[in-house]
């Protein structure tokens, strides 16, 4: 499955969830998809959305908390699983989109054709794991990992392709803040 | 008046503080073992120091005023955050900056840190100012109001001793 189609299927079961994007393609395409105000796009600090994430969740624990990340994300900060795993949040829902390289960069290998992040998640304390290969299977997943409680983190095996010219999110970073903001 | 780590934290919590999370240094041990038994504000440990001020990013969006705790071998760590997060999303926090190698008396792997720390800040463009057991309210008010204003990081360096 292409990385777009699973931003979709997931984006399709979510409703007023808080979704912080990290950087990169994962931002552009869920941009294209649906920007939705709940919607916090990184542009920089690349492995830092779980942490956010993290600090929205452990403050508003009445809102349900999605983090959409990659895998070369997850292995830059890796510890922030553990911390995760520890804090345990029940309202927070870790969506890894797992392509296996740096797609951004020119599709450099990343670890994770060897090492499986749900396993590290789970070794680290998340309550549930999945691993998800289709968006038929996706879209069951996310619509069951939503009503139970968390931390869950969800392994999304997805393919290299992406369109090449998809834009840019428009919205200056500021606004993106300040737009994120009035939904919390 | 002589602040010690409790009233220090007072101080912060007068000023809307309720957040902190950061990293342990030796110079923050009595502030951190403070906020651990502190049931009024939350402190979340984290395992590096941009990692920290990611958490403190979330916490502010979602509406707490947070503090961030590091020493100041973690500013290298949290240059990425603090440049391509913290300055251009405007989303401030007050770093608590323990202050190893001041004046070159102190551990040899301190002593480059602490040499180019306030430079370091300076090239960054975040504002600080420096602790003094005399000027500790002084420092908290004008770091809060600077903070607010500009909305972004600004960092308060602590020095060994300062806080009694």
């Amino acid at each position: 499955m292409k990385r777009a189609e699973a931003i979709k299927t997931v984006l399709t079961v979510l409703s007023d969830e808080l979704v912080v994007h990290a950087n990169g393609l994962i931002c552009r395409e869920s941009f294209v998809i649906n920007d939705r105000p709940q919607n916090f796009y990184m542009i920089g600090s690349m492995g830092l959305a779980a942490s956010i994430g993290l600090g929205i969740a452990v403050s508003k624990p009445e809102r349900k908390i999605v983090v959409f990340d990659g895998d070369g994300n997850v292995l830059m900060n890796m510890g922030t699983l553990a911390q995760i795993g520890t804090l345990c949040p029940e309202n927070f829902y870790h969506f890894v989109f797992d392509n296996e390289v740096y797609g951004s960069t020119g599709n450099q290998p990343t670890l994770t054709n060897v090492i499986e992040l749900e396993k590290v998640a789970r070794a680290s304390g998340y309550i549930k794991t999945y691993r998800a290969i289709n968006s038929g299977e996706l879209r069951v997943i996310a619509e069951e990992c939503l009503k139970i409680k968390g931390p869950v983190f969800i392994l999304v095996k997805v393919n290299t392709e992406y369109d090449k010219k998809i834009e840019r999110v428009s919205h200056a970073p500021e606004e993106i803040k300040k737009r994120f903001m009035a939904v919390i | 008046m002589i602040y010690n780590a409790s009233s220090f934290i007072y101080l912060l919590k007068q000023q809307g503080i309720n957040f902190f999370s950061g990293v342990p240094c030796s110079i923050l041990t009595g502030i951190i073992r403070e906020l651990i038994d502190d049931d009024s504000v939350t402190y979340v440990s984290s395992t590096r120091e941009d990692e920290a001020v990611g958490i403190a990013s979330g916490a502010y969006m979602a509406g707490k005023s947070p503090v961030v705790l590091m020493q100041n071998s973690g500013l290298g760590n949290s240059l990425n955050v603090l440049t391509s997060l913290s300055l251009i999303y405007k989303i401030p926090c007050l770093m608590l900056v323990s202050w190893r190698g001041y004046k070159g008396k102190d551990a040899p792997e301190h002593l480059i840190a602490g040499d180019i720390s306030e430079k370091i800040l300076r090239v960054a463009g975040i504002p600080f100012f420096v602790l003094e057991k005399e000027n500790i309210e002084n420092v908290i008010m004008s770091a809060m109001k600077l903070m607010k204003e500009k909305s972004i990081p600004v960092v308060i360096l602590i020095k060994n001793g300062v806080l009694g």
